[in-house]
């Protein structure tokens, strides 16, 4: 019954001719685990959407589907106008119009900030040495960290190192973001660096999929926030409601939780 | 005081000649044999993971010696296909350390985090460009400690292969003693080359892994044409 509520908000916005992500009743097992219970949710073009919720509840299983991190085991998503289910798909293809930014940074430590940047578009999509390096440059002053453009990852802070990801991501030109709680590792004072770089980019009108627990963020930058529990989607409202008028006695528990510190 | 070591220094650096020669060959033959092994290890499909790893885990549970006297006794027998010794126990060495090369280089892949290749993953990279650019230069490195004390096991392996009559450094020196009757002298004599091929290969080991670490790097460079 829950879970009809919120796919009836949900399915309320306008649909613009082409969604950026649309799952259907998508359901997701580990082995015996259950992790998305019949989850549906449809994301417009430059719509930043924040899912939250407690861990274990598949907010990072969710957006790991989005770009087939993760196999489902029913129901269809569809990206940017493609079905993941399709046997023809060109899923590398697909990648590299969706980025991703990992908790764990996951950059590769054997190879400078500038080669981690520069790889994918140079052997993914063919960009030539020159321009994928003068894009490296200006992906890098826009994270604000152009002199690091040597260094290796290690050499890095934390924010830094999320930044060069953020930046290695966006050197796709992709037209959706996926952040898996992108400051969860971080220092308190190096997760304002980050949520900066983020917030800008949604002030371009990026598409962004983030799975954090920043409501701060949420409540400044959303347009609407997500909040899962035990692998379904329990309420989906702009942030305003969201915060301030939580329909579920589920939402409001969390929100105590979390918002008490 | 006549010197044993002296006078009969031609037959064993003959002796010795055998062991480095076939060391050399097996090595070599076991990065091959092995990386085929772990591949098959890996595979996706049963029918090659599944005989893969009987074979890993039979070979390595099962003491070089035996498996010296497998290739001289039973497999002529079996196949009808009669070899020299050396060709015997060459194959017998290479057929036992080629398991734990591809045990070695297995861990060595699996060190790399999975979120590594799903990084390359997500950005739109093949899966083949995911493994050479950014699995395996991780991977090589992680390996390459293992896989010297591994060879410096195989180089002290070869001198089992002088009880199936193989005239390598061992048996070279068990003759010249045999006939000198100079056992101090002869098997120091031994155990000093041993050590100094032994310890000098991990350290020469030791320097590839820091030379190996930096030319995988430059060779990633060089890929991405720096």
């Amino acid at each position: 019954m829950k879970r009809d509520n919120a796919n009836a908000t949900m399915t309320a916005a306008p649909v613009a001719a082409e969604l950026a992500v649309e799952m259907t009743d998508v359901n997701k097992y580990f082995g015996n685990l259950h992790v998305l219970q019949g989850v549906s949710l449809a994301i417009q073009r430059s719509e930043v959407v924040v899912i939250c919720g407690p861990s274990g509840s598949g907010k990072s299983t969710l957006i790991r589907c989005v770009n087939k991190l993760e196999d489902v085991q029913s129901g269809g998503i569809r990206v940017l106008g493609q079905d993941l289910n399709d046997r023809k798909l060109d899923l590398a293809r697909l990648r590299s119009r969706v980025g991703m930014v990992f908790q764990a940074f996951s950059l590769y430590p054997h190879m400078t900030v500038l080669d981690n940047i520069i790889l994918a578009p140079m052997k993914a999509s063919g960009v030539k040495r020159d321009e994928a390096t003068e894009r490296a440059l200006t992906l890098l002053r826009r994270v604000g960290i152009p002199q690091k453009v040597d260094a290796y990852p290690a050499q890095l802070s934390g924010g830094q190192q999320q930044r060069v990801a953020i930046a290695r991501a966006l050197a796709m030109q992709p037209d959706i973001m996926l952040f898996d709680e992108p400051t969860s590792a971080l220092d308190p004072e190096m997760i304002k660096e980050v949520l900066d770089v983020m917030t800008t980019l949604s002030g371009d009108g990026m598409t962004m999929l983030v799975v954090t627990h920043e409501m701060g963020f949420a409540r400044r930058v959303a347009d609407r926030v997500v909040f899962m529990a035990d692998g379904s989607i329990v309420e989906s409202a702009a942030p305003d409601e969201f915060f301030t008028q939580p329909r579920s006695e589920r939402t409001r528990t969390f929100l105590s939780n979390i918002l008490t510190h | 005081m006549r010197n044993v070591i002296l006078d009969n220094l031609p037959y064993l650096m003959n002796g010795l000649k055998t062991t480095i020669v076939m060391s050399i060959i097996t090595m070599s033959l076991c990065l091959l044999f092995g990386t085929a092994l772990c591949a098959l290890r890996r595979s996706h499909w049963a029918v090659l993971r599944v005989p893969a790893r009987l074979y890993i885990d039979l070979l390595r549970s099962t003491p070089l010696l035996l498996i010296i006297f497998w290739f001289i006794f039973f497999v002529p027998r079996a196949t009808g296909i009669s070899v020299e010794p050396y060709t015997a126990a060459l194959t017998a060495l290479v057929a036992y350390f080629a398991t734990h090369v591809a045990e070695i280089m297995r861990a060595g892949i699996q060190a790399v985090p999975r979120t590594q290749s799903e990084a390359g993953l997500a950005s739109g990279l093949a899966r083949w460009q995911v493994s050479a650019y950014i699995v395996l230069p991780q991977a090589v490195k992680n390996m390459i400690p293992a896989l010297i004390s591994r060879f410096v096991a195989l180089i002290m392996g070869t001198s089992l292969t002088y009880i199936v009559g193989v005239i390598e450094f061992f048996r070279a020196a068990t003759i010249v003693n045999n006939r000198e009757y100079a056992s101090i002298q002869v098997f120091s004599f031994v155990a000093v080359v041993y050590f100094v091929i032994c310890f000098g290969f991990s350290q020469f080991g030791e320097w590839c892994r820091r030379r190996l670490g930096a030319q995988a790097l430059s060779r990633v460079e060089a890929g991405l044409g720096r």
